[in-house]
């Protein structure tokens, strides 16, 4: 499905437009507050395709960032004191330029986040990023759908939850997890089905006991993250004909405390090709900025005070306790 | 239409149209009892379901099914739950047969 097909989907399935329902209660339009976290999404090839994916990512994909790309990224980032830096994906590491994007960003001391799935990190190709995370303090954030293999792996693939695991055991030793040790790990938690996740809290002080007790390893912070109705989940929620009821539950589950909290009001998404978004969501659904600006037109000033582009999948991140890509938004 | 409709349950919230009061007494009260406390959300949450089934409620059994796996219940957990249902509801009918026993004895010569 291509993304005017799903916007138009999710248009015609939901009886109350997003808008509609921010503009009830006077919280309609939002405006960002300022650029803390900068996001680039550096490629869309990835070794897993789960199902969960709302960036349809896969060993199919072609689309990479550039060194060019982003050398301006590095640029942008050497000029404006954003505090946060986070790649994502695909798989980050398939960027052959992101090692060497790891060694400068570092030089910067901003927060700088990798969401790794991990897996790669057992090939023989790929194995030497872990020294690489741990010689730039990189923060590793790694999707883990559920504490036992049986959900994880339905969702991300045969063995996922296995090599998953086994590399989190590796980081451990290297002192990622550990209190104190200045390497941080943290695991998403995905609702492995058609449902909303539940307490954040609960579903950690799960994760930390079970993954300790059948397996020995650690790890810092749980983020739940609700699955968006965009790319891939959005074909199973219609291929399983749930697609109504689950966007029912995100309306009725619309809370007003998360739409104040929204991740987009301090995030720019940068994609492969420079374009900017509020959100990786927007960028999967080829909805840019409202000035549609590229990276190379990047005013930390305007951008700090645009208008939010909003659609009917915004419903994903106001939804109970709120999602973003740190977890829920209302603790 | 069915006497219970799957849609029905988003009414729930609107129990207090006619006595506001006594309903937000209510949901304040279930939010304190099915919280955490000294038992878990999720523990709480599988009794609440264990509840459900033996009172065959077909709202409960929905929400509490859909909110045990949002709390990373799985569903062999969610299968013992109605185990422990059955078991307690076919326990409470058989420890009745106390009734019956004494009576027969008490009529019999």
């Amino acid at each position: 499905m291509d993304a005017h097909e799903q916007l138009s989907t999710l248009d015609n399935i939901c009886r109350q437009n997003f808008i509609d329902k921010l503009a009830a209660i006077g919280q309609h339009p939002i405006k960002a507050a300022g650029v803390d976290v900068f996001q680039m999404n550096i490629c869309r090839k990835c070794n897993l395709f789960c199902k969960h994916c709302h960036v349809d990512a896969g060993p199919h994909r072609t689309e990479m960032m550039s060194k060019s790309l982003m050398g301006t990224c590095l640029q942008i980032l050497r000029e404006n004191e954003i505090s946060t830096i986070d790649i994502t994906g695909g798989a980050p590491e398939i960027n052959p330029y992101l090692e060497w994007f790891l060694n400068e960003a570092s030089q910067l001391k901003r927060r700088l986040i990798v969401r790794s799935n991990l897996t790669l990190l057992l090939d023989d190709k790929y194995r030497h990023f872990i020294d690489i995370y741990v010689r730039n303090n990189v923060e590793i954030v790694t999707s883990l759908p559920h504490y036992k293999a049986e959900g994880t792996d339905k969702q991300r693939g045969k063995c996922a939850f296995a090599t998953i695991i086994e590399v989190i055991g590796k980081l451990n030793t290297r002192g990622y997890g550990k209190e104190n040790s200045g390497l941080v790990l943290n695991l998403v938690h995905n609702p492995t089905g058609f449902y909303l996740p539940g307490s954040q809290s609960g579903l950690a002080r799960e994760y930390k006991s079970r993954l300790l007790k059948d397996h020995g390893i650690y790890f810092n912070d749980l983020f739940c993250i609700t699955n968006m109705p965009v790319g891939r989940y959005l074909e199973h929620l219609q291929k399983n004909d749930t697609l109504s009821d689950y966007m029912t539950e995100l309306i009725n589950s619309f809370n007003p405390t998360a739409a104040e909290n929204v991740m987009c009001k301090n995030t720019i998404s940068v994609s492969y090709d420079g374009q900017l978004y509020d959100c990786d969501f927007n960028q999967m659904l080829g909805l840019p900025i409202e000035s549609n600006a590229h990276l190379s037109e990047f005013d930390r000033e305007v951008i700090g005070r645009r208008t939010i582009v909003l659609a009917n999948h915004c419903y994903g991140c106001t939804a109970g306790s709120g999602s973003s890509c740190q977890g829920a938004t209302e603790k | 239409m069915n006497y219970y409709e799957t849609k029905d349950l988003a009414d729930f919230p609107n129990i207090g149209e006619w006595t506001s009061e006594e309903a937000q007494r209510f949901f304040d009260y279930y939010a304190k009892a099915t919280g955490d406390g000294k038992l878990t959300e999720r523990e709480k949450s599988l009794i609440a379901l264990a509840v459900a089934a033996t009172q065959n409620c077909p709202y409960c059994i929905d929400a509490y099914t859909n909110k045990c796996l949002s709390l990373g219940v799985d569903k062999e957990e969610m299968m013992e739950v109605f185990h422990v249902g059955a078991a307690m509801m076919a326990g409470i009918t058989l420890a009745h047969s106390t009734q019956m026993r004494k009576i027969v004895k008490k009529k019999e010569m």
